[in-house]
């Protein structure tokens, strides 16, 4: 296992550029095309906006982010101290129901499911942690 | 995110450039507002030039297009490539959407 990144920021919505770049950077070093950046970056942004979102009701928190490689798989581990939030329990949101029915939201935890090859979520100290999985082209 | 609007055949024609995201979707949908108070009621979306859709921005797309059915008017797609094709696609908004080709297309069905 190798680290790649780690870093630590108030969970808000404005350092959810900051927080993208340096996650997109490193997935860009890993030799990852455009298209899967894209998709990485767009899992993450789903995965930071919930806590930002609904992490720390009470009080201000913070989000840490770790890159790390392994084997041929890029991880992505995402942690906050706040509610507990388990995005692999979420249920899907209906994508038939039509425009009417259509609920706004719960569309976020779907992209990020369909985003990586893995969805990984532990509840740890009262933390919550969760790792986004890409396999490298190479073992597909 | 680079926002351009322009009224053709009593459609409110909207190109976007660049990205929707968290931090742009408000924008974005403050955008589309604005021209529905102004009395626009049939909608074009370019997207030829958007590199990248997340959650929020699918959001202010369902957002808007529930304030347009109260005034039966309608929201229509076309430019859909890449990234934001396919999270249409993941969504299911394809299916919920009328998509066109071209704008021409887009025009010639209103």
């Amino acid at each position: 296992m190798r680290l790649l990144l780690a870093l630590a920021q108030p969970a808000k919505l404005d350092n959810l550029e900051r927080l993208m770049k340096s996650i997109s950077d490193c997935a860009r070093a890993q030799g990852f095309d455009q298209r899967r950046i894209s998709e990485i970056e767009l899992a993450t942004e789903e995965a930071l906006v919930n806590i930002f979102k609904y992490s720390y009701p009470e009080k201000p928190g913070e989000v840490e982010i770790i890159c790390k490689a392994e084997a041929n798989r890029f991880i992505i581990e995402i942690i906050d101290s706040g509610i507990r939030f388990d995005v692999t329990s979420w249920p899907d949101p209906d994508i038939t129901a039509d425009r009417d029915e259509r609920k706004i939201g719960g569309l976020g935890v779907f992209l990020i499911k369909k985003m990586v090859d893995e969805v990984r979520y532990r509840r740890e100290n009262n933390r919550n942690i969760l790792d986004l999985v890409i396999k490298k082209e190479e073992e597909k | 995110m680079e926002i351009y609007t322009r009224k053709e055949k009593g459609a409110v024609i909207v190109s976007v450039k660049g990205r929707i995201d968290a931090l742009t979707a408000p924008e974005f949908e403050r955008n589309l507002c604005d021209w529905i108070s102004k009395g626009g009621i049939i909608f074009l979306i370019n997207f030829t030039q958007l590199e990248y859709i997340s959650s929020a921005g699918l959001r202010s797309i369902l957002a808007t297009s529930k304030k347009l059915k109260e005034k039966q008017g309608t929201i229509l797609f076309t430019g859909l490539q890449g990234p934001v094709e396919e999270v249409f696609n993941i969504s299911g908004f394809q299916s919920i959407f009328k998509i066109f080709a071209s704008e021409e297309a887009a025009l010639k069905e209103i």
